[in-house]
């Protein structure tokens, strides 16, 4: 781009050449290129921060207002108010917080061990192995939406190979997606299937950075496998699980398109699916509910920040 | 000796397995996408049957599917293009001045759900006339690849020798020229591979163009979501334009297998 080779000029100091070849600058690094770091940094962190500052105050704003219809209409500011209906929702709001929660925690938990267990059994290099790091990258790739789609088709109560593979060991026809008390489980399987590789991919990165000089030492000392994986491995793998928890576990509490694409609105008939951004969703664009819908993501943004917070506190406190 | 033999033939077994399971679901679309309307639907068709591209020229005969594959190809392009011009050089500023908390501030763009900015930016896009147009959607998904990609760069910065670009620096060349000079090409393959990924994070990107795109800019994600639900019972199609949207991505697993781990995995094992 034209605009950023004009830019050096902002940093380009004349009187930079140092006389002496020595092993340091005379002045340093950090003083001489102030300008042209702000230069650098500017245009990122500046896009970034309109993106999100002010969408950011405007709905929390909203969020303290009773909008509704359109955003521009008028509104009155009601306190708190929004806050109050969310939390005293019984039927929607707190039904959705649960899904949130529990899907997170067990489609995470599930890829977690799952990951680490096949990460485990890749570490050491064996023939095919870039085969295999090739098919991991598929899922995880692979547009949410057609994933939805492909697992509709998978599962499909009649005419889905799912049910004809089950028919086989003697199992009857699963509803899957089409059953309320299904849905949701389906729902985490299909998220372990596309995440379980991001996961193995994570953590085989973290334990290829691991020394071998403390395995090798409980191995002489006659620590078996397992010993080995507990006691050694685990501690030694803490920061990078934590991380990729972090992750995986914030996008996990977002999910939208795959509930979105599998379910529809509402997350189905009885709301069976619908997490919190699915409810967000709902409530904002489909009620046009912008005042209560605001508040809802208020709060789900907090929790969200809560969550990253308190991991990253323990990820710091780890790796110290 | 017996005994490790055991653990390596059971290690392939599960190895073997994974993969498996893995990839029949891709392999199971794919093969979807080649079925009449018939085989499809029946389960008895398994992996061998005589191909049809019936389904591939009803979807590209379809006007909208090859306008937003086109859109997603263009929005993807441009986003990714956009954001390595302004992150690379910020990832750089971060790393060599070690500005991490600055450079750490995007992060908050990782957590925020994409919902609570939806509402204000169309309120914002609609005062300025933008919404339904491409620039909307591209800025949009900046949104997503600016951070990813600032991200994956500080880490590759750091991990470079800053004596290249110190002594390059004592040759006469100003701090940008280093940077210039020295680290961009030093440089290439950790953007390339943050790039790639930012494409396909933009080519994957469902809810932006759900909100902000019109029927002339629709992204493929929303299209393939609009076809599903008023043409549910057209399953080769549907596999077939699944399948189109896993093209690139395929092809990204298969060349750039290695150079999109390093860049998935930046950041991570650091913390």
């Amino acid at each position: 781009m034209t605009t950023t080779s004009t830019r050096p000029a902002v940093g380009a100091t004349p009187g930079r050449r140092t006389p002496s070849s020595g092993t340091r600058p005379m002045v340093t690094f950090e003083q001489a290129n102030r300008r042209l770091k702000w230069a650098l940094l500017t245009p990122a962190l500046g896009f970034v921060g309109l993106m999100i500052v002010f969408p950011l105050a405007f709905t929390i704003n909203l969020s303290l207002t009773d909008a509704f219809g359109a955003v521009n209409a008028g509104n009155s500011f009601v306190g708190l108010q929004n806050f109050a209906d969310a939390l005293t929702d019984t039927r929607r709001f707190w039904p959705a917080v649960g899904r949130t929660v529990v899907f997170t925690l067990v489609a995470v938990l599930l890829e977690t061990v799952l990951g680490l267990a096949l990460a485990m059994l890749m570490r050491k290099p064996f023939r095919g192995m870039e085969i295999v790091r090739t098919i991991l990258m598929v899922p995880l790739l692979a547009t949410p939406v057609a994933i939805g789609i492909l697992w509709m088709l998978i599962l499909d109560p009649t005419n889905g190979i799912a049910n004809h593979l089950l028919g086989f060991v003697g199992i009857p026809p699963q509803e899957f997606l089409g059953s309320v008390s299904q849905s949701l489980p389906t729902l985490m399987l299909i998220d372990v299937w596309q995440w379980t590789p991001m996961m193995t991919v994570l953590l085989l990165a973290g334990l290829t950075t691991l020394p071998e000089e403390p395995e090798e030492a409980a191995k002489v000392d006659g620590a078996n496998a397992w010993q080995r994986f507990v006691h050694i491995i685990l501690p030694m793998l803490r920061t990078t699980i934590l991380t990729a928890l972090v992750l995986r576990g914030v996008d996990a509490l977002k999910t939208f398109d795959l509930i979105y694409a599998t379910k529809g609105p509402g997350g189905g008939s009885d709301f069976e699916a619908e997490t919190l951004n699915v409810y967000a969703y709902g409530l904002t664009f489909d009620y046009q509910e912008y005042g209560l819908a605001s508040a809802v993501l208020v709060l789900f943004t907090l929790f969200i920040v809560a969550i990253v917070v308190v991991l990253r506190r323990r990820t710091e406190r780890s790796a110290s | 000796m017996s005994a490790s033999t055991t653990y390596r033939t059971l290690r392939a077994v599960l190895i073997f397995l994974v993969c498996a399971v893995i990839a029949l679901p891709i392999v199971w679309m794919i093969a979807a996408a080649f079925k009449t309307n018939v085989q499809v639907t029946d389960p008895t068709v398994g992996l061998v049957f005589s191909p049809t591209w019936d389904n591939f020229r009803g979807v590209l005969a379809d006007g909208a599917l090859v306008q937003s594959l086109g859109n997603s190809l263009l929005i993807g392009a441009v986003s990714t293009a956009l954001s390595v011009v302004i992150a690379v050089p910020a990832a750089w500023a971060v790393g060599r001045f070690r500005m991490r908390r600055t450079g750490s501030m995007v992060l908050v763009a990782r957590i925020v759900p994409a919902i609570s900015l939806l509402v204000p930016w169309y309120y914002m896009f609609a005062q300025l006339g933008l919404v339904g147009s491409h620039l909307v959607l591209i800025l949009s998904h900046m949104f997503v690849s600016v951070p990813l990609i600032l991200w994956i760069m500080i880490g590759f910065f750091e991990g470079l020798p800053v004596e290249l670009e110190d002594a390059a620096r004592t040759d006469g060349l100003s701090a940008f020229g280093a940077f210039l000079r020295i680290a961009l090409p030093l440089a290439a393959p950790g953007t390339a591979s943050a790039a790639v990924l930012a494409f396909i994070f933009s080519w994957n990107n469902f809810i932006f163009a759900l909100i902000l795109a019109d029927e002339r800019t629709m992204t493929m994600p929303v299209l393939l979501f609009n076809f599903m639900s008023y043409a549910s019972t057209d399953w080769g199609g549907l596999m077939a334009a699944a399948t189109l949207m896993t093209v690139p991505v395929l092809l990204a697993a298969v060349f750039g297998q290695r150079y999109l781990v390093a860049g998935l995995t930046a950041g991570a094992t650091k913390g």
